[in-house]
């Protein structure tokens, strides 16, 4: 019963779908931003955090020599989306700052550790985001100056799978921009 | 031009695209104590050099792959017949073969081949299988693939999905300057190509049902949003840039539709069904909690997705008729969580929080509901059905490294794929 099956024509079909993209030449170019053109927006992504006052410090919680105002990572226990007691100062100085400058705007990025799926680590980013807009409009904060996103486990600020690194990626950040 | 040069010259197009990326190396960390031993005899080619491509061992690598194979080793081999016809059966019986595959590569011109092979099985001199298969050279590899799925299916009564594809993310560089790829690559990790790249995080790909389009979500301009890029032409679309998330897209089993996962202003995140042609959005799912990560049942009525509203991350499925109150299905342990259906349907595959570590889990859907967890953690995620079921493809870490790993659906056999460089995530495996 020899059968002869002559699938060249799927071979083919089936290698064309794993073909290049077109914008294939972009795609080699490190440090372009993001690539494949297709949306509305501009492309290049920008990854700066931008820090009023030119002050981008981020030290953690008790370092001494921050003032609250400088300070502009909130930073989370394990599975929680409250603030803790020791970040209550870093959300009273923005809040007053923020309310005391009606034009100003602030984005708040919420992330988690890497442990647990990524989609709901999404979830419990955008938890921690909105925990610190609350208290932000508690305190007078216009609800227009306030933007939140999630990007759960996907950014993370130290690398590791231990929990000094991942202290450091349960976190908020407060980023003044446009 | 006739349809076959088009789709030659479309070929030799994506040929001229320079390989990015480093290839994966498979290893086995758990293999199937019965495997079936089985002899791939080197194919005969009159012109080696001309094909200079192992049909064979990609055909013996793939059934050993599996874990439900034994390859003889070459070294091992008496004798190397092409045709049946020259195979000495009691020698290879003496050496505990119980099937074996005989075949050549014969060049036709103008950069065409016939591979043309038989499988036997040696205990009774019956022969299975006599195939003919036709490919131009870049066209041998997935026609090796080809065999490897047809000695599979005849053996095993299972489909093979050597020759389909999957769908990752890798993740390179270091702190603060990372760069996340797309990439699709053959089922075993060859021949990978670059679809999208980012200096922002890249998550959640999916593929449509005819495999010729992912939907994925891009954190470019630090936002996120959901678009569908169709691989043929690299063309893509933005589909979903809602205010707030755009998260967890999952095709329609029709490929018209997208479950999404949106959040209204103050951050509840809920399931909504996105018509891909009208760009109209019916919301599935409405409470404080986190519910995502949704997947379709085939027959596109009901969406299974994470909850926690009840507390903890917990599986639960919903009508996608509106009004519809969902269900819990899991309730062994406080983490269950991004549910991914096999294709028969029997078994639902997820991600289970046990002794602290993250673990594939199966549910049975059929039966009692019985729950297996695949594997030892304790960082394994994204699970992801081979279009044949038989296998699980998932995200684990090794070494302090992303890897991806596979293990099979009952558990018996595991692998690692590890690449060279970067972090590994979230894999997809395409349909058939």
């Amino acid at each position: 019963m020899k059968r002869i099956v002559s699938v060249a024509l799927l071979i083919a079909g089936a290698a064309l779908l794993a073909g290049c993209p077109k914008k294939h030449n972009v795609i080699d170019q490190p440090n372009a931003g993001s690539q494949v053109s297709g949306s509305n927006q501009g492309e290049g992504a920008s990854t700066s955090s931008s820090a009023l006052n030119g002050d981008a410090s981020q030290g953690g919680s008790g370092m001494g020599a921050d003032a609250p105002f400088a300070r502009k990572v909130i930073y989370f226990d394990f599975d929680k989306s409250e603030i803790k007691p020791e970040f209550a100062a870093v959300v009273a100085a923005h809040a007053r700052n923020l309310s005391s400058h009606p034009n100003m705007h602030m984005k708040l990025e919420g992330n988690t550790d890497e442990r647990g799926t990524r989609e709901y680590n999404i979830g419990l980013g955008e938890r921690r985001a909105q925990a610190v807009r609350r208290a932000l409009m508690l305190q007078g904060v216009a609800e227009s100056q306030l933007t939140t996103v999630s990007f759960g486990a996907e950014r993370p600020a130290a690398d590791g799978d231990n929990e000094a690194a991942w202290a450091q990626n349960r976190r908020v950040e407060l980023v003044y921009g446009p | 031009m006739n349809r076959r040069t088009s789709c030659l010259v479309a070929i030799g197009f994506m040929l001229f695209c320079s390989r990015t990326w480093a290839e994966l190396v498979v290893e086995i960390t758990k293999g199937q104590a019965d495997a079936i031993p089985i002899a791939i005899v080197p194919f005969s080619s009159p012109e080696a050099a001309a094909a200079s491509f192992d049909v064979a061992k990609l055909v013996s690598d793939d059934l050993a792959r599996s874990g439900r194979f034994r390859a003889t080793d070459r070294k091992d081999m008496i004798e190397q017949p092409h045709t049946g016809a020259a195979v000495s059966f009691d020698d290879w019986r003496r050496l505990n073969n119980d099937y074996i595959v005989v075949g050549q590569v014969q060049p036709l011109g103008q950069d065409r081949y016939n591979i043309t092979f038989e499988l036997y099985n040696v205990l009774n001199r019956q022969r299975l299988l006599g195939y003919q298969i036709s490919a131009n050279k870049p066209g041998l590899r997935l026609a090796s693939h080809q065999v490897a799925d047809m000695v599979f299916e005849k053996i095993l009564g299972i489909r093979g999905a050597f020759a389909t594809r999957i769908a990752y993310i890798s993740v390179l560089g270091s702190l603060p300057h990372k760069d996340y790829r797309l990439i699709v690559a053959d089922a075993d990790g060859e021949n990978p190509h670059v679809v999208m790249q980012s200096n922002e995080p890249l998550m959640s790909p999916a593929w449509s049902p005819d495999g010729q389009n992912l939907a994925y979500v891009s954190f470019e301009n630090r936002l996120p949003s959901v678009y569908v890029q169709f691989l043929k032409t690299g063309e893509r679309r933005r589909v979903s840039a809602q205010a707030g998330v755009n998260q967890a897209p999952a095709w329609s089993p029709d490929g018209k539709k997208l479950a999404l996962t949106l959040s209204t202003r103050d951050g509840n995140l809920d399931i909504y069904v996105l018509d891909l042609a009208a760009q109209a959005l019916t919301r599935i799912t409405d409470d404080p909690g986190i519910d995502t990560e949704p997947q379709w049942s085939k027959d596109g009525q009901s969406l299974y997705f994470t909850s926690d509203r009840a507390g903890g991350p917990q599986i639960y499925r919903v009508g996608t008729q509106s009004g519809d109150k969902p269900r819990r299905l899991t309730f062994q342990g406080s983490y269950n969580a991004r549910p991914r259906l096999s294709p028969d349907e029997s078994q639902l595959a997820f991600v289970t929080q046990e002794d602290g570590g993250y673990r594939i889990a199966t549910m049975d859907l059929r039966g009692r509901g019985d729950v297996q967890v695949l594997t030892k953690g304790p960082f394994d995620v994204s699970p992801s059905y081979a279009p044949n079921g038989a296998e699980i493809i998932y995200a684990s870490r090794d070494r302090g490294r992303g890897v991806l790993a596979l293990v099979s659906a009952d558990g018996r056999v595991q692998e690692r794929l590890v690449s060279s460089e970067g972090e590994l995530q979230e894999p997809a495996w395409a349909p058939f």
